[in-house]
């Protein structure tokens, strides 16, 4: 079911200081499947995404987007916007980064920066009304739309973004990173605040990119109900370092990865 | 303010007098010395001359004004309507001593007048606002928008417009352009901007320099002036990029004053404070507006056989001005629709949600910084060219506080909003020249009203760059 080799991360150490936020973390995350990284909070899960991204730049390691076999993207050396756009790897955040003023159909076409930019040649062909940035104009709108067909929230396409619900703004994000056309869609504790029903839609929402967009998704995620139902593969954190890794019926049995997150001792509820 | 209980027990009229009495006394107390007593000074020495008419007339006005609005808090509506309308007219045509006393009376009556009449329309506005609140805003901004252009393009055949009309019109004209070049930086990029007259600057000392120096032409200036203006812009672009929000204002602050301080000592150059006078006016495509035209060209009168009048260049600078504006607007209106408008729009709502979609923040505030510059350099060159003498004094700091308050009371980001707030801030301090010595204070108190009731600018409505089109039917 899963594809290709898609990312590699190799030896990734992150310092701030003293501190060691991830230390000499190796895996790897393949097309068409979802891969969680999972670990206790301050366990270096969102510090991961910042480098992957761009963010901060590794203390040490190495990070390599290979897109369909051909020569790999070395991310360490990439600035964020380069990565987003040549590399392809679209991200959410943990706390919401709409463009809150904007309406929702607009924060989709804003994702679709790179592609008009380039059909309205420094804007001139934009101004000028020309047929090629019009058509290109009308595919982004078809993207955006088939995107907010997705999340259902056409009828709200021309709405302020910041005047939508939580939830909805949660896959509005989601939408928007898809509408950027990415390799790798990593997202940051996408079901943080969500109630049941709307975990529910958001796992059937990610089931329906991996089996139509064909991509890898990077997923963190505290709700076990998200991360055992729909991921292929499991990365467990714990101080910064990887304690395990594997299908998620595996991880739910290991005993370091009970002992580190899911452990009754911390009070917390046990999985599923 | 009297209570619940105290309004049943008394009469409206006798309750409301009693609040207007209380506060006329407070006001007598405060004119008394303040407004009664002027120290003058004469031959004799500093002697106290008495004012009491004033000081009379000024506690009445508060009398009345606060009877008006204590009857409308007891819901009489229509009465108070009229009353303040009265007032606002009577004020115009009955003699006052003082000019000031006269604004204060015209202006409190229309403001009374104005909360009657919000208090009629705003039930019935809430409702109907609720209904289709889009729908309305959409066709309300390009009706008031064809409005004011029609305005604006017949304003110079209008019975009342003057020489010295025009040659304000022409300046509110310039702000408004420097308005909505300083809103593709502020009001769309999120960028604060407090050194934006050093474009202004740039543009008019670009025109005045190659005037003198290369005896260029207005037409042949104009494009060169934007472009300098605009190089500046990246100039100033390219170390503040890592900054926002207060460090951003402080170094474009620092920036402004730059340029004014080098324009100022660059005596070589610029003939410093003295100034450079002589810029030319600009020709009606090559033919001067001259009474006798250099040997071999033809003035504008001759070519149209029009009997010579000043008027004439007056009328082609406004003329000149305003197409430039209205270009600018289509411009700009067209580039807030497009990828990098857009883009300008997200910069300001989230820098890093920007970068994480591949939007390269260097490039879009640059373009931002260029573009917004370049509008300024285009304003002052024709400033330069209305004036026919620039100096350095002309692009002080009061000069971006003003283009700044421009913008920002008129609503970031909007246009229309721009303009109505150019003709607030700049035609109407000129047109009531005889107050000038309150002009400050007028100018800070209307700031202080509009941040109280509207904290967003006068229009700040934002309408989507882009709407869902209808679901059109896929072909087969």
């Amino acid at each position: 079911m899963t594809g290709a080799p898609l990312l590699h991360v190799e030896h990734l150490t992150m310092r701030f200081g003293g501190l060691v936020a991830v230390d000499n973390l190796s895996f790897e995350a393949r097309e068409a499947a979802i891969t969680a990284v999972i670990g206790p909070n301050g366990a270096g899960k969102t510090t991961v995404f910042n480098c992957l991204t761009g963010f901060y730049p590794p203390t040490v390691g190495r990070l390599t987007l290979t897109r369909g076999g051909e020569a790999g993207f070395q991310l360490e050396r990439m600035e964020g916007h380069r990565i987003a756009r040549e590399a392809g790897i679209a991200r959410t955040f943990q706390n919401i980064r709409l463009f809150p003023q904007m309406s929702v159909l607009e924060n989709l076409m804003v994702a679709q920066h790179a592609e008009l930019m380039r059909a309205s040649v420094f804007s001139v062909a934009g101004l000028l009304g020309l047929p090629g940035y019009r058509a290109a104009a009308r595919g982004a709108i078809d993207r955006a739309r088939l995107w907010l067909d997705r999340i259902g929230l056409t009828e709200r396409a021309d709405d302020d973004a910041g005047n939508l619900p939580y939830g909805d703004q949660r896959r509005l994000e989601i939408a928007r990173a898809m509408c950027a056309r990415p390799a790798l869609l990593c997202l940051d504790e996408p079901a943080a605040g969500l109630n049941a029903r709307e975990t529910a839609g958001l796992n059937a929402l990610l089931l329906e990119i991996r089996e139509t967009e064909r991509i890898g998704i990077l997923l963190i995620e505290h709700d076990m109900s998200v991360v055992m139902g729909i991921s292929d593969h499991i990365v467990v954190l714990d101080y910064g370092r990887k304690i395990a890794e594997g299908k998620p019926a595996a991880m739910r049995d290991n005993p370091d990865v009970i002992r580190a997150y899911l452990g009754q001792e911390h009070g917390e509820a046990p999985p599923c | 303010m009297t209570t619940a209980a105290t309004d049943r027990e008394t009469p409206p009229f006798a309750a409301a007098a009693r609040e207007a009495a209380l506060t006329a006394a407070v006001a007598l107390a405060l004119t008394g010395p303040m407004i009664g007593l002027h120290a003058a000074s004469q031959a004799t020495g500093l002697v106290i001359e008495t004012r009491w008419p004033e000081v009379a007339i000024a506690v009445a006005l508060v009398f009345l004004g606060r009877f008006l609005l204590a009857l409308l808090g007891r819901a009489f509506v229509w009465p108070v309507l009229a009353a303040g309308l009265a007032v606002a007219g009577g004020g115009l045509f009955v003699p006052f001593p003082n000019a000031l006393l006269k604004a204060v009376c015209v202006a409190g009556g229309l403001i009374v007048a104005l909360r009657a009449a919000l208090m009629l329309v705003r039930p019935r506005m809430t409702a109907a606002a609720r209904a289709k609140p889009a729908l309305a805003a959409r066709w309300v901004a390009p009706a008031a928008g064809a409005a004011m252009t029609a305005f604006a393009l017949l304003l110079p055949v209008m019975p009342f417009a003057d020489r010295q009309l025009l040659d304000l019109a022409t300046l509110v004209v310039i702000y408004i352009l420097l308005g909505w070049g300083l809103n593709i930086v502020v009001g769309l990029a999120g960028l604060l901007d407090l050194g934006y007259v050093a474009f202004y600057a740039v543009g008019a000392y670009s025109f005045a320099l190659l005037a003198q120096y290369f005896a260029f032409s207005f037409w042949e200036a104009l494009p060169l002036a934007g472009l300098f203006a605009a190089m500046f812009g990246v100039l100033l672009g390219f170390p503040v990029l890592r900054l926002r929000g207060d460090y951003l204002a402080i170094v474009t602050l620092g920036f402004g004053e730059m340029i004014r301080i080098v324009l100022t000592n660059w005596v070589a150059l610029t003939r410093g404070p003295n100034g450079i006078s002589g810029i030319p006016k600009p020709s009606f495509f090559g033919a001067p507006f001259a009474r006798s035209p250099p040997e071999g060209t033809e003035a504008f009168h001759q070519i149209f056989d029009l009997a010579f009048s000043p008027m004439h260049r007056v009328i082609f600078l406004y003329y000149v001005a305003l197409t430039l504006a209205l270009l600018a607007n289509v411009f700009i209106l067209r580039i807030r629709t497009l990828p990098i408008g857009r883009a300008w729009e997200a910069l300001r709502e989230d820098e890093i949600a920007c970068r994480a979609l591949g939007l390269n923040p260097t490039s879009i505030k640059l373009s931002a910084f260029s573009l917004g510059a370049m509008f300024g350099g285009i304003a002052g060159c024709v400033f330069a060219a209305r004036q026919s003498f620039i100096s350095p004094e002309s692009f002080s700091f009061i000069e971006s506080a003003i283009i700044l308050a421009i913008v920002v009371l008129g609503g970031m980001g909007s246009q229309i909003g721009v303009v109505c707030a150019a003709v607030l801030l700049i035609g109407l301090p000129e047109w009531f020249r005889e107050l000038q010595d309150y002009r400050m204070l007028a100018f800070g108190g209307l700031m202080v009203m509009i941040m109280v009731w509207r904290p967003r600018g006068l229009l700040s409505h934002r309408d989507p760059t882009v709407r869902l089109p209808a679901a059109r039917e896929t072909p087969p």
